[in-house]
């Protein structure tokens, strides 16, 4: 019985990081959100800051992330994240303060606390979930919805002459001052998810040395509210969505050049 | 020895919360109270590491109290009427999460843009709750630039004791008018982790705190609100306060709120050289309303005359204490408009002697 | 190159049967099973034994499924 040879503690290769709570998480089957959730967290084991990060999961489908992740945590209202980042970080200026946000929170109700936050160069860390949809309240519009794209709230597809253009807030706030650092990446693929989680990590080590405010934007998928399965949901982020929202580094800090 | 000083009552409410041990201010402008943070911006920082930050909107300001207070922090903000109509939503979710703040509302007149001129049309917004759900809002109404800052004190302590949201409703003259005032020495800023449910940071802690207002089995927000409703009682059990002048042997009784009482005092005063007798409470809490009092003149003088500078607010809570024992009438003026001593005298004879 | 031989240990109660491992995997080791887990979805099951321990499978699976084990063979 070879097996047992093989699964042994010193032949461990990967394992869950413990940073992760031991709770199923509620995401739909193949949703990127709990990819990103664990990514993340990995990188918060791996840099050693569990015991001085607090993150702020405001409305969406990730509002429940305190269930799953081991860090102090508060769940925001709907667009507050930033805000509520900035009274946390001001208030503890030595910890690690992160937020975790959809594209409905942090490019629509969210815009002017997500703007403000990076205006000021608020030293914070923002996870900002791109999957083009409102997927916690089933399948409506974002201010990421691509033209044309069909959901519950564009019944006939996204019409940008009534209903206004895919945002690209990324971009926007990578103009501020005040950014550090922003990168677009993705989940999709395993070597894109070693290279979104090595963004994560490029970010906090930004945050820890308080280089100002960092954005890493995920291009994501939502298979239940696409009516896909898993995988052809990952094909629309691939083919769709990606063609519009590029990957790659949209700002890095001057110095780091 | 503390200190004697003549203040304005915005600037005076900004130096109590320098005093008390703030820890941050998150506000935005608005007149009749900016000089709130326009002081803090020159005083705090320097004195005492305080942060002081002009947030985008009220709708940030109230969202970073959240986070801050969440966070173990000793924190207030202050706006007026159309601001604070803004923070309602975040009241709403400081009150379920349980997070200890302070706010002051300078109340000015409404709706809508209104004027800035003094009003207390918020009474029914603090009070009975302006955001959503079953909250309630430990509510203190100053009538002089002292309360401001003896309040200032008194909040941060029931917010603390209590974990709510605590409101001091104020009113753009009290705010904008000067007085001496006699100064608190300053008190240490707190320590956040000495709050070992906040979101400080896990540290040694095995499992993480969270902050939440979200719960999605019923019967689990219906035992948040039971928690919540037990906590209302036990402030109304005690915490309530008042102010009664010459109400022993009065024939009627002169009720109102910080300005309104203020005037409505005088009124009784002029009153008393006419030989009516007339006594006036001053509810202080506004919640905990005090109703025991209520019930007791009630029952003893031939009626009550409530001022307020709105169009009929507190006057309910008065009618629900006093529960038809006897007469209780209403005097108001509202949108900025300040009533004098004399009309208040003139409606209460018509109301009561003719 | 030293030959190396991989496992993997799968938690089947967390699977959802999403199937994003099945195509990452070099070596076509993983397939949907037919049997049903507690929350009712069909979960993983190694459909041969050529796992190398490349970790693609966890690297992808957005619920931790898999913990990977590799060892050198001499």
């Amino acid at each position: 019985m070879t097996e047992n040879l093989i699964i042994q503690e010193d032949n461990l290769v990967w394992n869950k990081p413990s940073t992760l709570l031991d709770v199923p998480m509620h995401y739909c089957p193949g949703c990127g959100h709990s990819t990103v959730h664990r990514i993340l967290m990995e990188v918060v084991e791996e840099l050693g800051i569990a015991d001085r990060t607090i993150g702020v999961a405001p409305v969406g489908c990730s509002v429940f992330a305190y269930h799953y992740l081991n860090v102090d945590m508060q769940q925001a209202a709907h667009g507050r994240a930033c805000a509520v980042a900035t009274g946390i970080k001001r208030v503890h200026p030595d910890k690690i303060v992160f937020t975790y946000q959809g594209d409905g929170d942090l490019a629509a109700i969210g815009t002017a606390e997500t703007i403000h936050a990076a205006n000021r160069g608020e030293n914070i860390t923002v996870i900002f979930i791109n999957n083009g949809i409102y997927g916690m309240t089933s399948g409506q519009m974002a201010p990421t919805s691509l033209a044309g794209m069909q959901t519950t709230t564009s019944p006939f597809g996204r019409d940008v002459q009534t209903m206004g253009y895919p945002m690209k807030i990324s971009e926007m706030l990578a103009m501020l001052p005040g950014v550090s650092f922003v990168t677009r990446q993705a989940v999709h693929k395993p070597a894109l998810v070693r290279k979104a989680k090595k963004s994560i990590r490029q970010a906090l080590e930004y945050n820890i040395k308080g280089m100002g405010f960092s954005l890493v934007e995920i291009v994501s998928n939502c298979p239940s509210n696409l009516k896909m399965t898993p995988i052809e949901s990952n094909i629309f982020v691939e083919n769709k969505m990606i063609p519009f929202y590029e990957l790659g580094d949209i700002k890095v800090p001057s110095e780091v050049l | 020895m503390a200190d004697k000083k003549l203040m304005k009552g915005n600037e005076a409410l900004a130096e109590a919360m320098i005093r008390a041990g703030c820890d941050a201010y998150f506000g935005y402008p608005i007149t009749p109270q900016s000089e709130v943070l326009e002081y803090l911006a020159r005083e705090a920082t320097n004195r005492t590491g305080m942060v002081v930050l002009q947030a985008e909107s009220e709708v940030a300001a109230v969202n970073m109290i959240y986070g801050a207070a969440g966070a173990g922090a000793r924190v207030m903000t202050t706006s007026s009427s159309p601001g604070m109509s803004l923070m309602m939503e975040g009241v709403s979710y400081i009150a379920s999460a349980e997070l200890p703040c302070l706010f002051a509302n300078v109340n000015r007149g409404g709706p809508g843009l209104g004027t800035i001129q003094p009003s207390q049309a918020d009474y029914f917004q603090s009070v009975k709750g302006g955001g959503h759900g079953d909250y309630k809002m430990f509510v203190l109404a100053p009538s002089s630039v002292q309360e401001m800052v003896d309040f200032v004190k008194l909040g941060f302590d029931v917010a603390d004791k209590y974990r709510t949201p605590v409101m001091i409703l104020a009113d753009g003259a009290i705010g904008q008018m000067m007085e001496k005032v006699v100064l608190f020495e300053q008190m240490p800023r707190p320590d956040k982790n000495a709050k070992t449910w906040a979101t400080t940071g896990r540290a040694d802690r095995p499992v993480r705190n969270y902050i939440t207002s979200l719960h999605i089995q019923a019967e689990k927000m219906e035992e948040i609100n039971m928690r919540l409703q037990a906590k209302y009682r036990d402030m109304e059990e005690n915490e309530v306060r008042y102010q009664a002048i010459d109400i022993d042997d009065a024939d009627y009784i002169l009720t109102g709120f910080g300005l309104g009482a203020r005037i409505a005092m005088r009124a009784m005063e002029m009153g008393r050289e006419k030989g009516y007798k007339i006594g006036l409470i001053r509810p202080i809490t506004l919640f905990p309303f005090p109703t025991k009092i209520f019930e007791e003149v009630g029952s003893k003088v031939k009626g009550i005359l409530d001022v307020e500078m709105n169009c009929g607010q507190m006057v309910e809570d008065v009618r629900l204490s006093v529960e038809g024992r006897c007469p209780v009438k209403f005097y108001g003026r509202t949108g900025g408009v300040i009533p004098s001593p004399e009309e208040i005298l003139e409606k209460f004879e018509e109301y009561f002697i003719k | 190159m030293a030959k190396v031989k991989g496992d993997i240990v799968i938690d089947l109660e967390i699977c959802k049967g999403c199937e994003l491992c099945i195509s990452v995997c070099p070596e076509d080791t993983l397939g949907l099973g037919n049997k049903i887990n507690v929350k009712g979805y069909r979960y993983i099951a190694k459909v041969n034994d050529n796992c190398t321990g490349c970790s693609n499978c966890a690297i992808i699976c957005p619920d931790s499924v898999f913990t990977v084990y590799r060892m050198k063979l001499n």
